[in-house]
């Protein structure tokens, strides 16, 4: 299973799309590591800085429909190969969260006035994640506050992620 | 409890349901390109496990940048045709015969309706427009799809959208998804089939079905799906005609796919599309959607007309009746790519391509490219294009461009003015 725990990044955007994530310039890549500097290069957001905000970051929280548009698996990749393993949004694009889950990583939606809360009380600060798959809560702390959220996963996205993703999970069963 | 058209395939192709909301379904068809496919082959490759589960299943094309445009598209393009070899894949087309996905594997007669259809590309819900279930997946999916032919999906809810009424002259289907778009949001339909239906879709040709379809995802939809009826089977005719003794038996098998009377849906739209006028997106999300008229004048810097959208022969007329005789702007350069060679010869016949080469329009051969801003109509930063594609975010043609995207016909008025314009064939009656 994969790490879970870190620093977060927060993205207060809704809608962002798969071209912001990775550019579809980079598609042409045949590895998986070499999408690693191209991370959110195109993400339209005033203050972001993709080549300085992302180090050190080991999760994501942003708004409504992330990942929206392309089906290309490159945009969990990239965040992979930064070590963001997890994005806590208010909801997901299909494609993008199945790829999440298929890849081990985990998409985890929350209630709009959930990420609301979170975004006020962390956003702007050090803020860091710690996830518990088991009791399915995550952790947060900045030092100063430290908060505890519920989440739900199904069981079937819980086998994926302790599985390691759907190829090896498909290949035993199917 | 009455079934949608999406559960109807579900309940014809589940293999497992290993939790609560998740299918496991059978394949009927794992489509590939040359973009997302080579990490798979290549994964198998590294886990010792480079095998198809049925090679006449399997339906492969190198489409996004073809021909290569540098190594690193030479190299997936190369992967694709080893691939292919290895496992004698027949349906592979590669150059010379190669076209946009969505648009060369419907004229194959690959689809069927009550089908599974995945593929590494999130335009595949164009296929539902022959009353198939066909998604876009990721990397993953197509892996197992290609390895095992089944591929997971979540229960589906459906929406249904009714589509009422005429279309005026000059206002086409790719209007009416945009307008249906405006009206869903981004992600109104996530997780979601949607079914269009009603007497506008009943009067759309395929071509026109497969332009409605093919933006479904820009709703979030995971499918959009028409109801098989007997346009359907008169464009699959020449690929089913020894399978039925007559079109009425092809569409009486074929009905099975249709919704029960009574299929519960979770939610109901309906549009007279006789209200509706040529529509455009401005900014940067697909349901950012105007009238022309409300962006008259807008200038632009290039007009793409092709893709999986808008790059089928029907649409190559529209474009052409209107551009017959004239020229483009100075002001703006313009490139047309018919989606698929027979497209490209059936317009080569027809006379228009000359049309379109006397108007200025630089002719491209079949690709993707431009549409997702990799080869053949990138644009510059601070560039703006009148597109017929189907996606227009930010850089999503190029590093800080802009796309506006638009029917064909509205695509061949802008070209003609330079500017956005409705085109001549609109007359608002």
């Amino acid at each position: 299973m994969k790490n879970f725990n870190g620093k977060i990044l927060f993205l207060d955007r809704s809608d962002i799309n798969t071209d912001e994530i990775i550019p579809a310039k980079y598609l042409t890549e045949l590895t998986k590591a070499a999408l690693k500097p191209y991370c959110l290069e195109d993400l339209s957001q005033p203050g972001f800085d993709p080549k300085k905000d992302i180090e050190g970051k080991s999760a994501i929280v942003t708004r409504a429909n992330f990942g929206c548009g392309s089906s290309r698996e490159h945009a969990p990749w990239v965040l992979e190969y930064n070590n963001i393993n997890i994005v806590i949004a208010e909801n997901f694009a299909r494609i993008f969260r199945q790829n999440m889950f298929n890849c081990g990583l985990m998409a985890i939606q929350l209630d709009a006035a959930v990420i609301d809360e979170i975004f006020k009380t962390f956003s702007g600060t050090e803020a860091e994640l710690t996830t518990d798959l088991d009791k399915q809560t995550f952790t947060i702390t900045n030092g100063k506050v430290t908060k505890s959220y519920p989440f739900a996963i199904g069981d079937f996205d819980r086998e994926l992620v302790k599985a390691g993703g759907w190829v090896s999970y498909a290949d035993k069963k199917y | 409890m009455g079934k949608t058209v999406a559960q109807k395939i579900f309940d014809a192709h589940v293999v497992d349901k290993p939790a609560d909301g998740v299918w496991v379904l059978s394949l009927d068809r794992v489509f590939c390109h040359e973009i997302t496919t080579p990490i798979a082959i290549n994964d198998l490759v590294a886990i010792g496990k480079d095998r198809v589960f049925d090679p006449s299943k399997i339906k492969a094309v190198i489409d996004h940048v073809t021909p290569a445009k540098d190594s690193k598209t030479a190299e997936q393009g190369k992967t694709m045709r080893d691939w292919a070899h290895r496992h004698g894949i027949k349906d592979f087309f590669d150059i010379g015969a190669n076209g946009v996905c969505h648009a060369l594997f419907p004229e194959k007669g690959f689809v069927r309706p009550g089908f599974t259809v995945i593929m590494g590309d999130s335009h595949t819900c164009t296929h539902g427009a022959f009353g198939a279930f066909a998604a876009g997946v990721g990397t993953t999916d197509l892996e197992v799809g290609i390895l095992k032919g089944v591929c997971t999906m979540r229960e589906p809810e459906t929406i249904k959208v009714n589509l009422t009424g005429e279309l005026k002259p000059g206002v086409y289907a790719k209007d009416v998804i945009l307008a249906v778009i405006k009206m869903l949001t981004v992600n109104g339909a996530t997780d979601k089939v949607i079914e269009f239906a009603g007497p506008a879709v009943d009067a759309m040709k395929m071509d026109a079905r497969m332009t409605l379809c093919n933006m479904a995802i820009e709703a979030g939809g995971t499918c959009g799906v028409c109801y098989p009826d007997m346009v359907t089977v008169d464009y699959l005719w020449p690929f089913i005609q020894d399978e039925f003794a007559s079109k009425e038996a092809a569409l009486a098998e074929y009905s099975k796919w249709l919704p029960d009377a009574d299929a519960v849906y979770a939610k109901e739209l309906t549009l007279d599309v006789s209200t509706l006028e040529p529509m455009v997106t401005f900014n940067y999300k697909p349901d950012q959607v105007k009238t022309v008229r409300e962006m008259e004048g807008t200038p632009v810097n290039q007009i793409y007309i092709g893709s999986c959208t808008n790059g089928r022969l029907e649409d190559l007329r529209i474009a052409a009746g209107i551009l017959k005789g004239k020229t483009i702007s100075p002001k703006v350069r313009a490139i047309v790519s018919p989606a698929t060679p027979k497209i490209y010869r059936e317009a080569l016949a027809e006379g228009l391509i000359q049309i379109f080469m006397d108007a200025g329009f630089c002719v491209t051969n079949p690709t993707c490219g431009a549409c997702l801003g990799m080869s053949n109509g990138v644009l510059a930063g601070g560039e703006s294009c009148a597109s017929t594609t189907n996606r227009n975010f930010n850089g999503r043609m190029g590093k800080g461009g802009m796309v506006h995207l638009m029917s064909p016909a509205t695509a061949a008025a802008t070209a003609i003015a330079g500017v956005i314009t409705n085109s001549p064939l609109f007359t608002g009656k």
